[in-house]
């Protein structure tokens, strides 16, 4: 079974996995690797990587100045592979999934990109900007690497595009909890809720909701209905404006809000 | 009107042109909007009434046609083809714009859309989009990068006192690109209310496509014009491209007669080669940037890179992707033209015919000045003069080292 396919088969029934977002190269690589292989000890289940784009459309101030910060540091692509290979290195359980725009991929080489991804260490691919209908590039190169494709659900999504979504779907389904981009404000969680279910009804694949999930409260507001949640830039924002350890001690009290008896774990 | 040859039966039904340029390269969140958007238009286009209300505006609010205009100086001093100008730079607003923009704004209205958002560079898409919400009746906000505000501000006056809210972006380049990419964050937040004005025959399908439709009445007049004054059809057409709306509207309508040449003109910025461009064909390559596959500037490492030129309309790091199918294909040829030769023909098309062009029209006059000579006086030569200078004599004066200040 896949990294990310134990994670969830081993939470099945007690409580939904967390996933963090942080972007690759922020501030510069040896911080953002720091930080990377001390967030499963937080409380992280699944670590989503930013690979930095510098036109983010999907993304919020907050992660468009990290993937910023982050190229000014000289970040690519291949610096965000030896990344995740260092990360593999320490780490061979918590699942990677690399979250990012598909010019840079292209860019690399869709078929040496997957390989070269799989052999990093890394579990999932989830490209922002491509859509089923575009993936025909894509798809095939990550499925023959092993690269789970993570695909996207949105509140717009029309009912008869979600077959097509789901077909070819990988890992886990993303669900976008809110209208908008990355960091916006907090969706309702009853709406939220009633979407998720109904997407459960048609994939027996894990659902995780992402985009404005800042708080213990809203990660406990969720924990009911999806299988995952990920929360992005406020970790982000928190890791640039106070450092390591308030980002860490952030993940502290969001993985507790998902399991308040794990005083009695190993931190 | 449909035809199914190689050409203008483009793009396909998912918005792909030749191999996979263009697509719909877009958030999920956006998929539902856009499908919105070509469901409505696709049947707009087959309604003669949306057609008829179209028309009637574009001849009374617009002043079309415009001019097709025999410029004897020009013509006399290039010593080579016979040249004429369209005068989209006459329509209402200065530029070509404006028939987009009106097309855009019927569909929006048809749609049952409260709020309109657009980006632009020069402004003039800017303005043509403040215009039409004026005439309509429908909040807007304009999406403008800081820089282009900087060097555009007559523009950017225009636009508020035509009500629209201007919002500055200072993300990136603080141009063009940073000003889509704003844009399409506002569609992502507010998809349900908004319809997005797209400035050029660029971002995700149907946007090149529809923009293309709307601008394609100046080959149309074009033809109808030149046919009654010389008898035949054009020889050549030019145009100037940043994303290559005006470009693809004047020659839509002649992409299956290859007897018709096509030249597109980038601008070259400083030079192709100096890394201060805007020449995405010259200079880029193949990637995705705005919902389209296309050509880009890009680095090795597929980061989009700023583009540079003196004209803060082309100022964009790419093209529109039917333009991208049309250079693989070798149908047009595109050509660029620094920012110095553009400068230069700027003054020469205000000394030998009395127009001030603005300076993207400037970069296909400069192209103009190259091409003509080599041609036969009865060879028939078409620039599309698609906007019209006032708003860049500021530019223009910094760039010759004169001071306007009263």
């Amino acid at each position: 079974m896949s990294r990310i396919g134990t994670v969830f088969a081993k939470l099945k029934g007690q409580r939904p996995a967390l996933v963090t977002f942080t972007m690759a190269g922020d501030p510069d690589g040896p911080a953002a690797l720091d930080l990377l292989t001390r967030l499963p000890g937080a409380g992280a289940d699944i670590l989503e990587v930013g690979m930095p784009f510098s036109d983010p459309m999907a993304d919020g101030p907050a992660i468009a100045a990290a993937g910023r910060r982050a190229l000014d540091a000289g970040a690519t692509m291949a610096g965000t592979l030896g990344m995740i290979r260092d990360f593999r290195a320490q780490d061979a359980k918590t699942p990677v999934v690399l979250m990012g725009y598909v010019n840079p991929v292209l860019a690399y080489g869709v078929q040496a990109f997957c390989r070269d991804a799989v052999r990093a260490g890394a579990d999932g691919l989830l490209l922002v900007d491509l859509p089923p209908e575009e993936g025909g590039e894509v798809a095939p190169a990550a499925r023959a690497a092993g690269l789970d494709l993570i695909r996207l659900v949105a509140p717009t999504t029309p009912e008869a595009r979600v077959p097509t979504i789901l077909a070819g779907a990988g890992g886990f389904v993303y669900y976008v909890s809110i209208t908008g981009i990355t960091g916006a404000a907090a969706a309702d969680p009853d709406v939220v809720r009633t979407n998720i279910a109904a997407l459960k009804r048609r994939t027996a694949l894990p659902v995780a909701a992402g985009f404005g999930i800042k708080t213990p409260a809203d990660v406990r507001a969720l924990a009911g209905a999806a299988d995952a949640v990920v929360v992005g830039s406020a970790l982000v924002t928190l890791f640039h404006e106070e450092g390591p350890k308030a980002a860490l001690d952030f993940v502290w009290t969001l993985a507790d809000s998902l399991r308040p008896a794990r005083s009695k774990e190993v931190r | 009107m449909l035809r199914n040859d190689t050409f203008t039966s483009q793009p396909d039904a998912g918005g792909h042109y030749g191999q996979g340029w263009g697509g719909r390269y877009v958030a999920e969140t956006l998929m539902a909007p856009l499908l919105e958007v070509q469901e409505a238009w696709e049947a707009a286009k087959q309604d003669p009434a949306f057609w008829a209300e179209y028309e009637a505006l574009a001849r009374d609010y617009i002043g079309r046609p415009s001019p097709l205009y025999y410029a004897k100086a020009t013509t006399r001093e290039l010593g080579g083809a016979k040249v004429y100008f369209k005068r989209d730079e006459l329509n209402h607003t200065g530029a070509h714009k404006i028939n987009h923009c009106v097309g855009q704004a019927l569909l929006a209205r048809r749609m049952g859309k409260t709020r309109i958002i657009a980006e632009t560079g020069a402004g003039q898409h800017g303005v043509a989009t403040a215009t039409v919400c004026a005439l309509f009746k429908v909040p807007c906000v304009i999406y403008m990068g800081a820089k282009d505000m900087e060097r555009q501000a007559p523009n950017v006056f225009r636009m508020r006192l035509l009500g629209a809210e201007v919002r500055a972006v200072e993300d990136g380049s603080r141009s063009l690109k940073d000003a889509m990419n704003a844009a399409l964050r506002d569609w992502v937040t507010h998809p349900r209310e908004t319809f997005y004005i797209i400035g050029t025959v660029a971002g995700p399908h149907p946007y090149p496509a529809m923009v293309r439709d709307f601008q394609s009445v100046i080959g149309r007049e074009t033809r109808a014009q030149l046919a009654e004054r010389e008898g035949k059809g054009p020889d050549t057409l030019v145009a100037c491209i940043g994303g290559g709306s005006n470009a693809m509207g004047l020659f839509a309508d002649f992409l299956d007669e290859p007897g018709v040449r096509l030249v597109g003109v980038e601008a070259a910025g400083l030079g192709v080669d100096s890394g201060k461009t805007a020449a995405s064909i010259a200079s880029g390559r193949a990637g995705v940037l705005h919902g389209m596959k296309s050509c880009f500037l890009q680095d090795a490492d597929g980061q989009i890179t700023e583009a540079h030129s003196i004209s803060a309309g082309l100022d964009y790091p790419g093209i529109g992707p039917e333009h991208a199918f049309l250079h693989e294909s070798g149908r047009v040829e595109y050509a660029s033209v620094t920012d110095g030769e553009a400068l230069e023909a700027f003054q020469a098309l205000a000394r030998l015919e009395g127009i001030l062009p603005a300076l993207e029209p400037a970069h296909a006059f400069a192209h103009v000045m190259k091409l003509a000579p080599t041609l036969p006086p009865e060879h028939i030569m078409v620039m599309n003069l698609c906007g019209r200078g006032d708003k860049d004599i500021f530019t223009v004066a910094e760039a010759l080292g004169q001071g306007i200040a009263p």
